[in-house]
């Protein structure tokens, strides 16, 4: 079963904005609302890094546990989505995310918060897919088109990974092995512990 | 006169209490679970041109998936 998650390599991330502007066309998502940013550490200081973030689609969401609506859940694939006919805009999930995900158009008077938008993963929401209903509030259902975020198919370095877990975990390591470094900066701790996996990289197999 | 004046009256207080009606807005509210609208799934659709995946068969979507990502791997995309 495919579990559907992000991966950014620090590496390779140009801070180009490209998955911010690719997201923000192909959903015509509102001034003021960014579904997806980039986030960089140490800016102008040499050996700056900087990664893409959004909804990380969390296997045990904060989001969905603090909704007093219950307005979340989760696909078969692993999105975490939620209903915008029950949101109520109170702003709970964007405390409770640690990657500042849910999203609040202020567009109204008097500094009216509306409902919350966040990442879909390309997957729309609970309205029928690929249609009109579901373009307009969650924006286009891409999976249901049999393709993947368009930030990731849309990166110019493809350091932003989208797609099955297991396959993009696949494409970073092979990556990191084959130009023997990385795996000390981004996720390669915390995925797989301590160590040099890139100590003694092995020559790239031809084909 | 008199009759007329009730039938007034009635519709007045229909119309006016017409407002106070609240619709269900949850069919089903259970503590703690999703009580939105149903979600289709991404398989249940027709494939667009050029994908080879069959309606329903989220085996078959899945490989369409699995295939799509690796073009976001270079070294796949390079050999090729």
């Amino acid at each position: 079963m495919a579990r559907m998650k992000f991966l950014c390599d620090a590496e390779r991330c140009i801070e180009c904005n490209g998955c911010v502007t690719a997201c923000k066309s192909e959903h015509e998502v509102p001034w003021g609302v960014n579904r997806r940013r980039v986030v960089t550490i140490n800016d102008g200081v040499p050996g700056e890094k900087s990664i893409s973030v959004a909804c990380m689609h969390c296997s045990d969401a904060p989001c969905m546990a603090v909704c007093p609506v219950d307005c979340f859940y989760r696909t078969d694939d692993g999105v975490v989505l939620h209903d915008k006919d029950l949101c109520i805009g109170c702003g709970y999930c964007f405390y409770a995310c640690p990657f500042g995900a849910p999203q609040f158009p202020q567009a109204g008077a008097f500094g009216l918060r509306g409902k919350m938008d966040k990442c879909t993963f390309c997957n729309g929401g609970p309205e029928k897919d690929r249609s009109a209903e579901e373009f307009q509030k969650y924006g286009r259902n891409r999976l249901a088109e049999g393709k993947l975020p368009a930030c990731a198919e849309m990166c110019s370095t493809k350091a932003l990974l989208g797609g099955d877990g297991d396959v993009i975990a696949d494409i970073y390591r092979e990556r990191v092995f084959k130009r023997g470094k990385g795996s000390e900066v981004w996720g390669w701790g915390t995925a797989y512990g301590p160590g040099k996996p890139a100590a003694a990289p092995s020559p790239a197999p031809k084909s | 006169m008199r009759r007329l004046v009730v039938c007034a009256a009635g519709l007045a207080l229909a119309v006016g209490l017409v407002a106070c009606g609240e619709s269900e807005q949850v069919v089903v509210y259970k503590q703690g679970k999703y009580s939105g609208k149903p979600d289709g799934k991404p398989w249940d659709n027709e494939p667009l041109a050029g994908a080879k995946w069959t309606k329903g068969d989220k085996v078959s979507w899945e490989a369409e998936i699995k295939q799509r990502n690796q073009s976001q791997n270079e070294y796949k995309r390079i050999d090729q």
